[in-house]
């Protein structure tokens, strides 16, 4: 028993790996149903109209790609299925790469036009007092969109002047900017607000959730799964979410089996 | 295990990828272009970090250090070409040497001296300098964060929906979110003995506070899982294209 208690970690370590690659190999589904978190998102940009203005913030960077990448994607094709002007921006100087990309990617699947219906705003830097600037003048916090475009006639910002023109505010976030965006933003300049979070944040979340300051909440891959689905687009969210059950079963069983070792080694001394 | 063992283990893990890499890019699976490059580059980065779980290796540090080094590479350019350019280059220096059609913005400057007196800390003669931006920042933050806060963090927070809510789970909720707001308060206070009904409230909250702390682990066990499983997707969809 004493050397059960004593298992070298590299033999956990090989039996999560395994967990997480044989359902993927294997391939089998779990039914993933759409909580009202995630619908609150899902039904606030369903009940858009056409031509409605949505900024979606990427404060995200690649060590949280594999979390929220899957979300915006979803995010974005539901918008530009609809027919919604997305305008993209980062707080964080590391998501450039990531929402341009999404941004492109998917908004060339919809063919849609960059600059007409969707336009990348870039990166600037400090945070709360970019979200009180944009909410004073969208132009002035951003005279010109990443790729060096004067932003001032561009159709796609066409009647947006300030925060409170948009329709829907989405912050994807690995940090702490959605509370940034509820306090500089949403309670501010008074526009509705939905967020998605690395589910390392999410539990933090839920609070502005129940107070109404947040109108929906995705939270981890999980969240972006259930997005997916409600989009009817399974992609790479949903796909991990049969590892991902496995692999909860396989560490709930380690803090039993530890646990129980544990006890039963302490009654015998 | 000794040294020897982990250089030969190193050795054939470096030829497996070698080969496996050789045979993709010879069969065409992976493309001798930036995309099949890319994949094996990321490839290549991804075990290498991976391998520290086996232990700490000169593999992993090359990997670690070349991701702080990329990383801050890529925050200067970006930091450049989205701040420092448009907004002190273009603003203030370009139109001060060449007719642009508009005047050099002088106010820039202000900003901008605060930006370098912030660098002045590794100076020992200048450091004092420092002190100006710092106390622009941590002033400027107090005055733009304390009122904020409190009306969204606290006052809002503070506004109670009625018990009775529209159906019986949405009323248990209500309640539960009431009790462990009391009882959590009640723990933390510490003015008064926490015997008798103080004491019981306070165990309620001591339940409260376990829970949290149990959803929070669940959900950070539920984060990195997830990117363990990106990972895994990315090396068996898209590098080694077992899967779609």
């Amino acid at each position: 028993m004493e050397r059960l208690l004593k298992i070298d970690r590299r033999i956990i370590f090989v039996f999560v790996a395994a967990a997480v690659t044989i359902p993927l190999l294997i391939k089998f589904d779990l039914p993933v149903i759409a909580t009202k978190e995630v619908r609150g998102i899902y039904d606030k940009i369903d009940s858009l109209s056409e031509g409605s203005h949505v900024l979606i913030a990427f404060d995200y960077d690649p060590a949280s790609k594999e979390e929220l990448q899957p979300m915006a994607i979803a995010l974005l094709h539901h918008c530009f299925k609809n027919n919604i002007k997305v305008i993209g921006m980062t707080l964080n100087p590391g998501g450039t790469g990531l929402a341009d990309s999404a941004i492109t990617e998917v908004g060339n699947e919809y063919g849609r036009k960059y600059k007409e219906d969707y336009v990348f705003l870039g990166y600037k830097t400090g945070v709360e007092l970019v979200m009180i600037n944009m909410g004073e003048n969208i132009y002035s916090a951003f005279p010109k969109d990443f790729k060096g475009n004067a932003t001032t006639d561009m159709p796609a910002l066409k009647d947006v002047q300030s925060l409170q023109d948009f329709d829907f505010v989405v912050d994807l976030a690995s940090g702490s900017s959605i509370e940034a965006w509820i306090a500089f933003g949403k309670e501010k300049y008074n526009f509705d607000l939905g967020a998605g979070c690395t589910a390392v944040i999410g539990p933090d979340m839920y609070p502005f959730l129940q107070s109404k300051q947040i109108e929906g909440l995705m939270s981890g891959l999980k969240g972006a799964a259930e997005y997916e689905t409600l989009i009817n687009r399974k992609s790479s969210a949903v796909a991990g979410m049969s590892p991902q059950s496995v692999v909860h079963v396989l560490v709930v069983f380690f803090v039993i089996f530890g646990n129980t070792l544990y006890f039963m080694t302490r009654r015998k001394k | 295990m000794d040294k020897k063992t982990d250089v030969s283990i190193l050795t054939w893990i470096l030829v497996a990828f070698c080969v496996i890499n050789i045979f993709f890019l010879v069969t065409g699976k992976l493309g001798f272009d930036a995309k099949g490059l890319g994949i094996i580059t990321a490839v290549a980065l991804t075990l290498a970090m991976y391998s520290f779980l086996y232990k700490d290796n000169p593999v992993f540090k090359i990997a670690e250090n070349l991701f702080v080094g990329v990383a801050m590479g890529y925050w200067i350019i970006i930091t450049w070409f989205n701040i420092l350019k448009p907004d002190v280059f273009e603003q203030l220096i370009v139109p001060f040497f060449k007719d642009t059609g508009n005047a050099p913005q002088y106010i820039v400057i202000i900003p901008t001296l605060l930006g370098i007196f912030m660098l002045l800390r590794f100076s020992d003669k200048l450091s004092w300098l420092s002190r100006w931006s710092f106390a622009f920042v941590v002033g400027l933050g107090a005055g733009i964060t304390i009122p904020n806060f409190i009306h969204a963090f606290i006052l809002k927070q503070l506004t109670f929906d009625s018990l009775i809510a529209g159906s019986l789970p949405d009323s248990i909720n209500n309640f539960l979110i009431l009790l462990g707001v009391v009882s959590v308060l009640i723990y933390f206070f510490f003015s008064l003995e926490h015997k008798g009904v103080i004491g019981g409230v306070s165990r309620i909250g001591v339940w409260f506070l376990m829970i949290a702390f149990g959803a929070s682990f669940g959900f950070t066990v539920m984060a990195r899982m997830s990117l363990l499983i990106g990972r895994i997707q990315f090396l068996i969809r898209d590098w080694l294209g077992i899967i779609q």
